[in-house]
């Protein structure tokens, strides 16, 4: 079944976007109890989880479009983006190579994949692709291959080299990012660059999450929900452009505050790559407004208390300060106190009429 | 590449290579193109045998660019538990194994300037898949391989295509000293070494001797499985099993139909750690910390055994 993409979408003003129902429905909700706290959330990446999000290796939605345009926008005016170390050149390729078979073998009607020895040739029709190249001749493609495949692909990539007992993130495309530069961070380890988190490094996450990921198995890739919120349906909030986006957060009002005010949610997974022995990671962003969410009435609920009760240091962290009162306020109006039930799931398979 | 599944590939040849040396060609039992190998991997195939089925690892020798088959070189051990007598004297074209994905726990390291390749015996395998694979990248390599006298031109031919005045096969090992092909090796370069338990002992104590940093020493063990039998004794459930001189402690488990998580089970990923509650542990995997393995209450069944008669397990 093809997927109806919203070509003239835009996030960057003058914004234009919104979800249909279809893609409210299988939107990633990261709470699945009515609290919030870090942990070590991974669990195996299949194919099926339980919303949409979760059916494919990298979920490609109605936004697909406008978000390639997008990135190739924010690559114009910044190139700096997308790095990758040399010494990274093979993990270029898995990551090429993974990306095209998964697209191609989760949606057939938009992606084919031909390949006779090492002519490779690659049909994109949402994009109006069409590309023959040899696998492994950086000079038969238009883009190194790593920046060549996630211009085609919604969310930001990095690039981790496992060496020396630990994880480097040397390479990575980041163009959608919830405020981190990869220009600064290329080259850290692990826990260099989770540096600003707050209260995880204590609570032992990231010595944790670093053992599980350097024992990560090629071909049981794994994933985690990860989540902030941003004013605008913005994708790039950068710092590279923070005095772009920064002033947003100002323009928050009770009466705006339910269409303006969004969730973002990362899909991250996590994927171990055959040549280089490297691990990519998949940063898979989703936007929804706090009004468009709370259609669904557990997810009004359970937003409403997770927002109330949050621990001020996260909400410091994740920029959340200055309008976080008037979103409880406004989410108040969605929570009768019923009980919900536990798991991220909407509950419906279909979005009651707005009253 | 998601592989929930394990990977059914059918014996596409099979062909001696020596009187205990057979080279197995798999590929995929649908026909289709294989996960891309990652260079150092192994597969783990469920092969049939007296007790149920042994689970054996061997490495890929074969390159990844070739998505149509997998190559291994198979030794049949003298203290072989089944798996390696089946493969040379049960295996036929035709058959279908189950097999693991492939799996790697000794990869090339991308930052080395230069690849120092040591092996013995049937431990030419993973080396022959990063041969293979720096020679397409254009690394710098050297290789000092070790073979039986008998065994030189088996080992010749294997690395005939890859022969340049950097490779080179030795007849046996007597007298061979580590220390000065180890100091002469420039800054930045990575070891890799695969063989026989005595062979990585002599090239692991010369690093050291050498002042080489310990992550740059990697090395890959085929050292022989099993010990003196034992006994586990389950704390949750109050049953015993005995864990018989040729099979390890997880499929001593497995074939009693109490499964421990696993992976690898060559010790190297901490899958199936388990408490032990009782008893010394025989430590053989390289998950545990030396503080770890000497408070002995924890213990990897894939790999490690038991030092006292009995071993008391948190299942």
């Amino acid at each position: 079944m093809s997927i109806a993409f919203k070509t003239d979408e835009s996030f960057r003003e003058p914004f234009r976007y919104a979800n249909s129902h279809e893609a409210i429905l299988r939107f990633p909700f990261p709470f699945a109890e009515d609290r919030y706290m870090y942990s070590v959330n991974l669990e195996p990446h299949v194919r099926g989880g339980p919303t949409g999000a979760f059916e494919a290796a990298f979920d490609v939605d109605e936004h697909y479009v406008a978000e390639c345009r997008e990135r190739a926008m924010v690559l114009r005016q910044d190139p700096s983006r997308c790095v990758v170390l040399p010494h990274m050149a093979s993990a270029q390729w898995d990551t090429l190579e993974l990306i095209m078979e998964s697209l191609a073998q989760d949606y057939p009607e938009d992606f084919t994949l031909s390949r006779d020895g090492e002519r490779w040739t690659w049909v994109n029709r949402p994009l109006g692709i069409h590309d023959s190249f040899v696998f492994g001749d950086v000079r038969s493609l238009p883009y190194e291959p790593f920046e060549y495949a996630t211009r085609q692909a919604q969310g930001d990539f990095t690039l981790q080299d496992q060496r020396e007992d630990n994880l480097f993130i040397d390479g990575g495309m980041v163009t959608t990012q919830a405020d981190w530069s990869l220009e600064f961070d290329v080259g850290m380890t692990f826990h260099e660059w989770h540096g600003p988190v707050p209260l995880a490094h204590d609570l032992g996450v990231f010595d944790r999450a670093l053992q599980y990921l350097m024992r990560l198995q090629y071909g049981k890739p794994v994933r985690r929900l990860n989540w902030t919120m941003t004013v605008n349906p913005r994708l790039d909030t950068s710092p590279e452009n923070y005095p772009i986006w920064g002033p947003d957060r100002t323009t928050i009002t009770p009466e705006n505050v339910g269409e303006k005010l969004h969730l973002r949610v990362e899909l991250q997974t996590l994927f171990r790559l055959p040549r280089s022995n490297a691990i990519l990671f998949g940063i898979r962003a989703y936007l929804a407004s706090i009004a468009e969410l709370a259609r669904a009435p557990k997810w009004g609920r359970r937003l409403h208390r997770v927002l109330r009760d949050l621990h001020p240091d996260l909400a410091a962290y994740k920029g959340l300060v200055r309008y976080r009162e008037t979103a409880v306020d406004y989410l108040s109006a969605f929570d009768d106190g019923a009980q919900t039930s536990a798991g991220i799931g909407p509950d419906i398979a279909r979005l009651p009429t707005k009253s | 590449m998601i592989q929930t599944e394990p990977l059914a590939l059918r014996v596409r040849d099979v062909a001696p290579l020596s009187p205990t040396l057979k080279r197995v060609v798999l590929e995929a039992a649908d026909g289709g193109p294989l996960p891309t190998t990652q260079p150092g991997a192994h597969l783990s195939l469920a092969l049939p045998c007296e007790h149920g089925a042994h689970h054996n690892s061997y490495s890929i020798v074969s390159g990844c660019h070739d998505r149509a088959a997998y190559e291994l070189i198979v030794r049949r051990t003298a203290t072989s538990r089944g798996g390696s007598r089946f493969i040379h004297e049960a295996l036929g074209i035709g058959r279908v194994l189950q097999s693991s994905a492939p799996n790697s726990q000794f990869s090339l390291q991308s930052r080395a300037r230069r690849h120092l390749l040591i092996g013995g015996g049937v431990g030419i395998t993973p080396l022959l898949s990063f041969l293979r694979e720096l020679r397409g990248r254009g690394g710098h390599l050297e290789m000092h391989h070790f073979a039986g006298v008998a065994e030189v031109p088996v080992f010749e031919a294997l690395l005939e295509p890859f022969a340049s005045a950097d490779v080179h096969v030795h007849a046996g090992r007597a007298g061979f000293d580590p220390l000065p092909l180890l100091e002469r090796q420039p800054l930045g370069t990575h070891l890799y070494c695969c063989g026989p338990a005595v062979l990585m002992n002599i090239v692991q104590q010369g690093a050291i001797a050498a002042g080489w940093p310990p992550t740059s020493v990697h090395s890959e063990s085929f050292a022989a499985a099993g010990g003196d039998p034992f006994v586990v004794r389950l704390a949750r459930t109050g049953g015993e099993i005995a864990v018989g001189e040729h099979e390890s402690m997880l499929e001593a488990l497995e074939n009693a139909g109490l499964p421990v998580p696993s992976l690898c089970r060559g010790g190297a990923c901490g899958e199936c750690l388990t408490a032990v509650l009782e008893g010394a542990p025989d430590h053989r995997d390289h998950v545990l910390s030396d503080g770890e393995k000497a408070e002995g209450r924890l213990v990897m069944p894939c790999v490690s055994r038991a030092k006292t008669p009995f071993l008391t397990l948190d299942l």
